[in-house]
């Protein structure tokens, strides 16, 4: 027997399951994920954005993979995308990585320097 | 909490069923189970796309990509290439979407979706119409809060008048209006009743929303009890949908279960329940009164109005009785209001309407489109237009009940009173769409064989008039027609309408008014020349040999099932008209192409 507090729960705890179905999105992460990436460890680095978004209760950012996009040596890579188109790529990436991102970066709107391709040609 | 990076919504209304849905989703847990990403994809079974020509479709998100005519053998390379890698199948996207690197976007400008307006089906293709939760996530039950806890009965019939919503079934009577009635009715006992025989030919928009979201239909009719003064519903649905009555059964039992349905719902002190009751297959029993008189357990037959439903109608209670898209409707009014509803549509026509749009088009299937879209939009902008690069002669709406609209008005806007100013009716939503190959008089027997094989015998006008009107037809398209026919067919047309008992008498003549209307000269053609100007009607077909172009090989004889082509070397062959079935194989055979049809 459910009351309309009940019912309510129900549409926030099912909305957050189903929001991957969501397409109104400002921002697009994608993870490499060719062969290159996976023994690289992108697959971690896939969950520990997807668990990030969802503890913080953000369901306007779609997590999407891709193929070897050619810089196999910097695997995991991770292209962040804001709904300009403007793309931001993310190197060497891991999980601690990833959570850093999610907060400075989504959340904040703080690109993470250091984590980027271009930070990492300087070295 | 299981996070799914992915859900993969795969249709499972009975038209992609029939095309080995469920074989798809088999082989999807298979493969997720194979590359160990089983926790990470969630296959979910959804309702129709609408999109039915390109079917079985499966949509997969983050990306919303959709893949369609996919095979049971294609989800391997799905599941590896595009939920393993994130490559996606290119070859398997809907064509419009192939090239464009954005699936997403791409989607959005495919001319069959983004001229829709989805509101009757607003969550076909997007829920699992199996679970309760995902209704209630996109709003579901809201209405009903809203309902019990901030208005009165009035306020919600008010509500449904000012939105100008009219039945979706075919009739077209003002939904608020039939609601007021029956809440004006006293008696100790009232019902609410759901017509879900759908019954046209061709016709599957109830079906879809029965599949695709039962919910919808459950909460407005617990709506429409609270709104008269009823606890208990029926919702009458064809047993030729198993599918549908499978999802309503699951439906209803979750409601229930969520205490929904039944007594004290979501603690306000209304009751309310709802039963199923299977139709066996009779065509009339989507009539109100004979829908009724089935569900009280006797034979469907219809019975004179007055009294009407309103006042007695189930067991001589009062009874409301709505069609399933008109329900599904209702949800959406009260949250949204009846005003943006109104904002919808013409001035006399609200809202929108689901088609099942068939025949001589490339994208058959379900549309649903704001009232005053125009022919020509359905057709070519939604439709993609005839195949073969055929002319448009006309469309047909209204089903058995309705009539064609040929090609000169096809900037006609589609609403209720346009159509029956031209000889038609907005009907349940079937709109059929012939070519110049279509020969009318043939369509308008085929429609007159239907009625006169479902009319429930009870009144002489419709049990012996429809069979004249249909002999004089099958006289006249078996090249027999005299001259008289078309004025007796006439004759007999209007004294049917004027005195048949029920709708489905008093419209089936419609479809042979309506092409008598537009079309005489194709039925004086049949009557006067023994020609059938579309080459459809095989007795008066001629299959003839051009004996200048006759090389004498002898492929067509040799063809012929009933061997009826004489002629040897040196000699043209020649078809001997009274053996000949009209098959058509030596013209097919012929490797000079030098036989014709219809000379």
């Amino acid at each position: 027997m459910k009351s309309i507090a009940d019912l309510e729960k129900i549409r926030e705890k099912t909305l957050e399951q189903m929001n991957v179905r969501n397409q109104d999105v400002r921002m697009r992460i994608v993870v490499g994920m060719a062969t290159c990436g996976i023994a690289a460890g992108a697959r971690p680095v896939m969950n520990a954005f997807l668990e990030e978004l969802n503890r913080r209760n953000i369901h306007d950012v779609k997590v999407t993979m891709t193929g070897c996009i050619g810089t196999c040596k910097l695997e995991p890579i991770v292209e962040v995308i804001d709904d300009k188109g403007e793309k931001v790529t993310y190197v060497k990436m891991t999980p601690e990585k990833a959570v850093r991102v999610v907060t400075e970066h989504i959340v904040n709107g703080r690109i993470c320097l250091e984590y980027t391709v271009g930070a990492e040609e300087n070295k | 909490m299981q996070i799914y990076r992915s859900h993969v919504l795969v249709c499972g209304g009975t038209g992609c069923t029939s095309s080995n849905s469920e074989k798809i989703i088999e082989e999807f847990h298979v493969h997720l189970k194979n590359n160990n990403i089983d926790n990470e994809v969630m296959i979910i079974r959804t309702g129709c796309f609408g999109l039915c020509a390109q079917g079985p479709i499966v949509v997969v998100y983050p990306e919303g990509a959709m893949y369609t005519m996919v095979k049971p053998e294609d989800v391997k390379e799905i599941v590896e290439e595009h939920l393993v890698k994130g490559r996606i199948v290119r070859r398997l996207l809907l064509g419009e979407t192939r090239e464009h690197e954005d699936v997403a976007k791409s989607l959005e400008k495919v001319g069959f979706f983004n001229r829709q307006m989805r509101v009757a089906l607003r969550n076909c293709g997007r829920i699992n119409p199996e679970n309760i939760d995902e209704y209630i996530a996109y709003d579901g039950y809201k209405a009903l809060a809203k309902v019990l806890t901030e208005m009165t009965p009035q306020e919600v019939i008010e509500t449904i008048k000012k939105s100008g919503l009219r039945g979706r079934g075919g009739g077209g009577f003002p939904t608020g209006l039939k609601w007021e009635f029956a809440a004006k009715s006293q008696d100790d006992v009232k019902y609410v009743c759901c017509n879900a025989d759908e019954g046209d030919p061709g016709a599957f928009m109830d079906r879809s929303i029965l599949e695709g979201d039962p919910h919808t239909v459950i909460e407005a009719m617990i709506i429409a009890g609270y709104a008269i003064g009823a606890s208990q519903g029926y919702i009458y649905v064809r047993a030729e949908y198993p599918i549908a009555v499978h999802r309503l059964d699951i439906a209803i039992k979750q409601a229930r279960e969520y205490g929904l349905l039944g007594n004290n719902i979501l603690g306000t002190g209304f009751s309310f329940d709802i039963d199923l009751r299977l139709g066996a297959g009779a065509f009339v029993c989507g009539e109100e009164t004979a829908l009724m008189t089935s569900i009280e357990g006797h034979r469907g037959e219809p019975r004179p109005r007055p009294p009407f439903p309103a006042v007695k109608g189930l067991w001589q209670k009062p009874t409301l009785l709505n069609n399933v898209e008109t329900y599904a409707n209702i949800p959406v009014i009260i949250l949204n209001g009846p005003e943006w509803f109104a904002s919808i549509g013409t001035e006399k026509s609200k809202g929108t309407k689901v088609f099942a749009v068939g025949g001589k088009i490339n994208n058959t299937g379900l549309v649903e489109i704001p009232m005053g879209t125009t022919l020509r939009e359905v057709i070519y902008d939604i439709g993609g237009g005839i195949p073969n690069g055929k002319k448009f002669k006309a469309a047909q709406t209204g089903g058995p009940s309705g009539g064609c609209i040929p090609a000169s008005y096809i900037d006609t806007p589609i609403e209720y009173d346009t159509l029956t100013q031209l000889g038609s009716m907005m009907g349940s939503g079937g709109l059929i769409i012939m070519d110049e190959d279509t020969c009318m008089v043939d369509i308008a027997k085929f429609f007159l064989e239907f009625t006169v094989d479902e009319s429930c015998g009870k009144c002489p006008p419709c049990r012996i008039g429809t069979k004249r009107m249909l002999e004089i037809l099958e006289k006249i398209t078996e090249g027999k027609g005299e001259e008289g026919d078309i004025e007796k067919l006439e004759t007999l047309a209007n004294n049917i309408k004027a005195s048949a008992l029920c709708g489905l008498g008093q419209t089936a003549p419609n479809p042979v008014l309506s092409t008598l209307r537009y079309f005489r000269e194709e039925y004086e053609a049949h009557v006067r020349e023994k020609r059938c100007p579309a080459g459809v009607c095989k007795s008066m077909m001629r299959y003839e040999i051009n004996a200048q172009l006759c090389k004498c090989c002898g492929i067509c004889a040799r063809n012929c099932p009933v061997k009826c082509i004489s002629g040897q070397r040196g000699v043209p062959y020649v078809i001997d008209q009274e053996k000949c079935v009209k098959c058509g194989a030596c013209m097919e055979k012929c490797p000079f192409k030098a036989i014709f049809k219809n000379a």
